[in-house]
């Protein structure tokens, strides 16, 4: 393999480059010919911080994708996440410490539900968490009676809202990208460097074949939906700091999810992902927002650019994969 | 392969997958009259109430129409919600209170369905987007082309046009007399034509499809085309009905997930090859059959959301928890 990418020059090489992390730099060289501003720490951290979220709920997105499925219930997992923990903390700040904890379960719980739905009751994985999807979202009505109240105390806000500061370098460090950096590691960590990732792969590919080669389809599969209910848990109770208590924090969130995790390369259906690179789809995916907003364009006109991306970019991959005939 | 998915089929007189939609439906009659009947509220057990619980899933009903054409090609399209509201509000702005506008608007509504029925289908089978993708993004182009232009209730339905919602021949209201007919017309289409069984082949194996001879693309383009066009008029039929459109009518009524739905709970197979359209008529049936259930026993509107989601899953489960196939 080395040898080949040596006879073959510098660049041959450079297609292997994946084309989100191209994309990501040109819009960030836009951003910052847009606004200077953003060299600045509090530029890019505030930028880092938007994400989060969005590159959260991808890093976790990638596993269902790769593992041959879809998982739209996490949109609206964020809001019952939301709205549960203003229910649950009732104002009290002390409360944060068991909320939270509470809260991530229903994240894995929703996942496991996701999984085993999938798994035993033979569900497609698009109607199951489509079913899922409109389940969660009443069950949010339901528990805040449709109108939610209160806020969220400072304690539990604490996660999106706060900045660590006096740090050397970059003055200041958002909770919340520290937040992203683990987690995100450590999706990117099991995902590549663990037999999880490789079983994770496995199934995608061919499930038939990662059964004969002895791979726990179900475990696997039940595994990838839990944590993507585990990252949309924890993206919830970001979002939950940025902004206020409402009925649709998630509404949209799956889609976006799915779309970074796309321009990142994943394949739909499965057998290939990365999370690094579902990490690079969310950033870029937040540049473009950010880009147009800078651009002074109106809401509409971002969701046709959005658009536009999601089909270029699925479009682009599939045009490489006939052409390197893999 | 045939360790995992072609186990012999057992020669029993009785398919299930056959009657499975029937079996559901009778499921949800009997569940209606017991409700009915325990409630003590006999008055909904009349002819009339059945055509009037019919007469509210109109739009679901024609949407669902053109999405099990998608979705037997393994297909399946996520735009027909923003189509909806774009052609109710074209329409709507195009009649503008005049009858003698009324031709050119419906026209106008069936070229736009059908232009972006073509964009799907060439963007699903000639650059090879998957059609969940490639459709997520049409639905999002439109949406935001719409709001661009319109934020409220936009134009008028002149009164003459507003018969296809609420005129009626004898007891049947016209828009159920034309859903009955676009539903034996599909049925046609699917059951006698070359076109039919060729959707049916392109589903099943597109690879095999092509090998003998059968042009898989444009039979992909033609049912997109087909899905776009029913859409569209379900966007008629949503304007008369309101007199006026509004560019939320399609995604409040939730016509993308809920049209999917109903296709898949009638049977028809997410993978494509396999089902039909009197299995998505039964699933139209279950779904408001199931609706009147919650009016009448009362059922909070909340927790209304959370059964139906249930329910959609249990349904899909009744049929594919006997597959022997790893789904994902």
């Amino acid at each position: 393999m080395t040898e080949r990418t040596e006879t073959r020059g510098l660049f041959s090489r450079l297609p292997q480059i994946n084309p989100v992390w191209v994309l990501l730099a040109a819009l960030i060289v836009a951003i910052i010919f847009m606004n200077p501003g953003f060299v600045e720490p509090t530029g890019y951290m505030n930028f880092l911080k938007r994400a989060a979220p969005l590159a959260i709920l991808a890093a976790g997105q990638v596993y269902v994708i790769t593992s041959g499925g879809f998982d739209l219930s996490v949109g609206s997992l964020i809001t019952l996440v939301v709205v549960g923990s203003s229910m649950l903390t009732n104002n009290d700040p002390t409360a944060t410490y068991w909320v939270i904890p509470v809260m991530l379960g229903i994240g894995l719980g929703t996942g496991l539900v996701n999984g085993l739905v999938v798994c035993f009751l033979r569900v497609p994985s698009l109607i199951a968490t489509l079913g899922m999807m409109i389940t969660l979202n009443g069950l949010a009505f339901m528990w805040s009676g449709g109108a939610p109240r209160g806020y969220l105390p400072d304690t539990f806000r604490f996660f999106g809202r706060e900045l660590i500061r006096d740090v050397p370098l970059v003055r200041f460090i958002p909770v919340s990208v520290i937040v992203l950096i683990v987690v995100v590691g450590l999706f990117a960590w099991l995902m590549h460097r663990t037999n999880l990732g490789r079983q994770v792969h496995a199934i995608g590919d061919n499930p038939v074949a990662a059964r004969l080669a002895g791979v726990s389809v179900n475990r696997t599969r039940i595994t990838a939906f839990m944590l993507s209910g585990l990252s949309g848990a924890i993206a919830g109770i970001l979002l939950g700091g940025f902004a206020g208590v409402s009925t649709d924090v998630g509404t949209g969130y799956e889609l976006q999810a799915i779309t970074a995790a796309v321009l990142g390369g994943a394949q739909l259906l499965g057998g290939r992902g990365s999370v690094p690179a579902a990490l690079g789809g969310a950033l870029a995916l937040t540049a473009i927002f950010t880009l147009l907003n800078f651009l002074g364009l109106p809401q509409p006109v971002r969701q046709v650019v959005q658009g536009l991306i999601l089909i270029a970019a699925v479009a682009l991959a599939m045009h490489r994969r006939k052409q390197t005939g893999t | 392969m045939s360790l995992a998915e072609d186990t012999p089929p057992r020669k029993t007189g009785f398919r299930f997958e056959r009657w499975a939609p029937l079996i559901l439906l009778g499921g949800a009659l009997v569940i209606y009259v017991i409700v009915a009947l325990a409630t003590g509220q006999a008055q909904y057990l009349t002819f009339d109430n059945l055509i009037a619980i019919l007469g509210r899933s109109i739009a679901l009903g024609i949407t669902a129409v053109g999405q099990t054409f998608v979705i037997l090609v393994a297909s399946i399209d996520l735009s027909v919600a923003s189509l909806i509201s774009a052609t109710a509000v074209l329409a709507s702005v195009v009649m503008d209170g005049s009858p003698a506008m009324i031709v050119p608007a419906v026209l106008a509504a069936l070229v736009l369905g059908g232009v972006v029925g073509v964009t799907n289908g060439i963007v699903v089978s000639v650059l090879k987007v998957n059609p969940l993708i490639a459709t997520l993004g049409m639905s999002l182009i439109i949406q935001g082309c719409l709001s661009a232009f319109v934020s409220n209730f936009a134009g008028e339905v002149p009164a003459a046009f507003q018969v296809f919602a609420y005129g009626e021949v004898g007891p049947f209201p016209i828009a159920l007399l034309f859903l009955a007919g676009l539903a034996v017309l599909a049925w046609i289409v699917l059951r006698f034509t070359k076109f039919g069984s060729d959707m049916y082949a392109v589903g099943g194996n597109e690879e095999a499809a092509r090998f003998a001879g059968i042009k898989t693309g444009r039979i992909v383009v033609l049912s997109h085309v087909i899905c776009s066009v029913c859409a569209a008029i379900a966007g008629l039929y949503l304007a008369s009905r309101l007199r006026s459109g509004a560019p939320w009518i399609g995604s409040d009524g939730v016509y993308d997930l809920e049209s999917i739905a109903v296709v898949v709970i009638g049977g028809t197979v997410l993978a494509g090859g396999r089902g039909g359209i009197w299995g998505t008529m039964a699933g139209m049936l279950i779904f408001s059959l199931i609706d009147s259930v919650f009016n009448i026993a009362g059922v909070d509107s909340f927790a209304k959301q959370v059964l139906r989601g249930i329910i959609i899953v249990a349904a899909v489960a009744f049929y594919a928890i006997r597959s022997k196939r790893i789904v994902a």
